[in-house]
């Protein structure tokens, strides 16, 4: 006997998801989902992106990692609200999901906050298929991946709405083609804006924390 | 591998698809639509599936996957085609500016339960 279900897979996080949703924007709060392969530099941004904005932006982070604390500890040292989210769980081991930041954020004055970044575990797979209630995603992608990281992750970089090329001081050393790089993520997402950063050196830095502010304040 | 947790919500969905006067009965098959752009390799979740299957009304389930289609329409010429390579630009027109008609589905469609 045949039984229709026709239900979403990922409803239950979809639900969550909403629900975060509308309480950050009750709260006025401006919600980024930071995501990239292992090692890209989220975190050493996120620090060098905290010192630009702060205090002028009151900020927090929820960082995500499979199963240390390292990169809340160097959080820290911005002085900003660091809630720290290990998913070694069972089945819960790449993504961040909708509920987890739910409970996080239980954890923060959210009254108090205006911009709460993610740092989504590093995998360029499966936090682009995890909803988490988040305003912006923004990925990152460092010059010593392959140019071709977009067309061989094409959801990631058509669920993002702007993209991070880090690393750049490093182009001197490498072969990398930036271009290319460039052109595979324009043949993904055509208008997403690509920010070419160093977040060793501050390069690039002026027009990201621009559009960051820009969206911010929009919220 | 996230296609574990998405295994369990698929059993968790089936079993609460299940009229509560048939609590007992096997389910023998699960129908799934999964796009082509969805971030689930059907082999993994296959896998993942029959680890969490264990031990539960879909313990001897097969798992039908229909993949879809990654289609897009221009919203500048209205141009209608199927992705095949990993470009998002409209064939016709050349425009950056289109929307995904499908192939982000990750969805169960229905179960088959044993004739009792
Ligand atoms: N030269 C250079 N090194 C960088 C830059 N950004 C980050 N790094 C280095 O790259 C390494 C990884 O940086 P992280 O910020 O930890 O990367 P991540 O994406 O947070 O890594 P996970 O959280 O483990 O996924 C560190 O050794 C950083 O110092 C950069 O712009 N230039
Ligand atoms: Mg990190
Ligand atoms: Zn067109």
């Amino acid at each position: 006997m045949e039984i229709k279900v026709v239900r979403k897979v990922l409803d239950v996080n979809d639900t969550m998801a909403e629900q975060n949703r509308k309480m950050f924007s009750e709260k006025g709060i401006f919600v980024l989902n930071v995501m990239s392969s292992p090692g890209s530099g989220k975190t050493a941004i996120l620090e060098k992106t905290l010192s630009f904005i702060m205090p002028d932006i009151k900020s927090a982070v929820i960082v995500g990692d499979i199963c240390t604390s390292n990169d809340a500890d160097i959080l820290a040292k911005t002085n900003v609200p660091v809630v720290q989210v290990n998913t070694g769980e069972f089945g819960g081991d790449c993504h961040l999901a909708a509920h987890v930041i739910g409970n996080a954020a239980n954890n923060l004055d959210l009254d108090d906050i205006d911009f709460l970044i993610v740092e989504n575990v590093g995998n360029l797979v499966c936090p682009a298929e995890f909803d988490i209630g988040e305003s912006a995603r923004v990925v990152v992608l460092s010059v010593t991946e392959g140019e071709d990281k977009p067309v061989k992750y094409p959801l990631m970089f058509r669920e993002c709405n702007a993209a991070l090329l880090n690393k750049v001081d490093l182009l001197p050393y490498l072969d990398y083609d930036k271009e290319m790089a460039i052109g595979y993520i324009h043949q993904i997402n055509p208008d997403m804006p690509v920010f070419e950063i160093s977040a060793k050196t501050e390069e690039g830095f002026d027009p990201w924390i621009d559009w960051l502010k820009k969206k911010v304040r929009q919220m | 591998m996230h296609e574990l947790g998405i295994a369990m919500q698929i059993v968790e969905i089936a079993t609460s698809s299940i009229p509560d006067e048939m609590k007992n009965v096997q389910v023998e098959s699960v129908n799934l639509k999964v796009g082509k752009l969805t971030a689930v390799v059907p082999e993994n979740l296959r896998f993942c599936f029959d680890i969490v299957a264990k031990d539960t009304l879909l313990s001897d389930a097969k798992l039908y996957i229909e993949e879809i289609p990654v289609v897009a329409r221009c919203k500048d010429c209205n141009n209608e085609w199927t992705i095949k390579e990993p470009v998002f630009t409209c064939k016709k027109c050349k425009s950056g500016s289109i929307e995904i008609i499908s192939g982000r589905e990750l969805n169960i469609e229905s179960i088959e339960l044993a004739d009792v």
